[in-house]
């Protein structure tokens, strides 16, 4: 377990020197991300040590972002003078921005299978779609 | 009596183990309370850890840098996370090339309109330019968000605290946005959530679908792209940013 971590480590380094040297807008972790996936695809999937380990950190991912979040601490003094202005184009922004992207992605997921699927498979394209809601 | 209470936490906090464990103690109870109320999104155990944190650092009169010394440990476990998000897009990775198309898509017009309706409200309602330019790579994920608001001449501290922010209210409110718009292709909630919320929308939509969570991972990684060559481009080409002070 822990050595697949050490595996996680080595890529997120070589996300950072890449970051690094071609200065690319995308971040270490993220590039290693891309290192990571590029590494499983040629050895055609992760170990089982791999999978345990990321499944470990990814189930306390919310706890990873507290020490971040805690970071609002020094800065309540100006969010107490421009809350309004903040809080109001932080709801309102991220409302619309995820709603744009949900719903161009099922139209188009829609329009795509609709093109794909015959009339008859149209149930099976129903299937695909399970309702969400409860729960989240 | 409370006077030495405090002083005891704050010699306690000298210790970097402190910090570690009040994040940790702080997110259980977060946990604990989103479990009983039936695992509703709205009781974001993010949320309620750092309600719970601040005050007992004000008390203990820690500054945020002493905090950070013990809590950094957890704090740096998010590098490998985010490396781990590929386990979940490799297995999903049949299905995400099926959706490619739509994926792009979907993450060119979500990052567009979060961004530049971040920025024209807080900009018509009256905020001062650097909370402007601070707050336009708010959807994006922080690393890369902070490098952003340096290029645009925003204050990454702040801009650290809007990305939260936002992640925060994508993770509360996603559900029922999605619920109520009737998007309920998974694959499409999952990048909606990555590319508006970034981890922490990611983290809140893993914990529901697996599936979800993987297009989510995808997606924070395309946002802060395409985000990160929009946005300079933006500010070069919007004479907005040079009306605000």
């Amino acid at each position: 377990m822990l050595q697949s971590f050490l595996v996680l480590l080595v890529c997120q380094a070589g996300g950072e020197a890449i970051h690094r040297l071609t200065g690319l807008p995308l971040s270490g972790p993220i590039t290693g991300m891309v290192i990571l996936l590029g590494v499983m695809i040629v050895r055609r999937g992760p170990s089982p040590e791999l999978r345990n380990s990321s499944n470990a950190l990814l189930a306390y991912l919310s706890l990873l972002f507290v020490p971040a979040a805690v970071g609002i601490m020094p800065h309540l003094a100006l969010l107490r003078t421009q809350w309004l202005p903040v809080v109001i184009a932080l709801l309102v922004s991220t409302f619309l921005g995820m709603a744009t992207a949900g719903l161009v992605v099922q139209a188009m997921n829609r329009r795509f299978r609709m093109l794909q699927a015959p009339q008859a498979e149209r149930p099976a394209v129903a299937q695909l779609e399970q309702v969400g809601g409860a729960g989240d | 009596m409370i006077e030495a209470l405090a002083q005891i936490g704050g010699a306690l906090f000298d210790a970097p183990v402190t910090p570690l464990i009040l994040t940790w103690l702080a997110f259980e109870v977060g946990r604990t309370v989103q479990r009983r109320c039936g695992g509703s999104a709205l009781a974001n155990p993010v949320l309620i850890a750092v309600m719970l944190i601040i005050p007992v650092l004000e008390a203990c009169d820690v500054s945020y840098d002493t905090y950070l010394r013990g809590a950094g440990f957890i704090h740096f476990l998010l590098g490998p996370a985010a490396v781990a998000l590929a386990v979940p897009i490799y297995d999903n990775r049949e299905r995400i090339r099926e959706t490619m198309g739509s994926l792009l898509a979907g993450v060119g017009a979500g990052a567009t309109v979060a961004c530049g309706s971040a920025v024209a409200l807080a900009w018509w309602l009256g905020a001062s330019g650097d909370v402007v330019r601070s707050i336009a790579p708010k959807s994006v994920t922080t690393p890369i968000a902070i490098g952003i608001s340096e290029g645009i001449g925003g204050r990454p501290s702040m801009t650290v605290v809007f990305v939260i922010m936002t992640g925060i209210i994508a993770a509360m409110f996603s559900g029922r946005i999605f619920d109520w718009l009737g998007v309920r292709d998974w694959a499409a909630r999952g990048i909606a959530a990555g590319v508006a919320g970034h981890g922490i929308a990611t983290a809140q939509i893993l914990s529901v679908n697996q599936n979800a969570g993987a297009f989510a991972g995808l997606s924070i990684g395309l946002t802060g792209l395409f985000t990160a060559v929009l946005l300079p481009v933006a500010t070069h080409l919007l004479p907005l940013f040079m009306r605000v002070n």
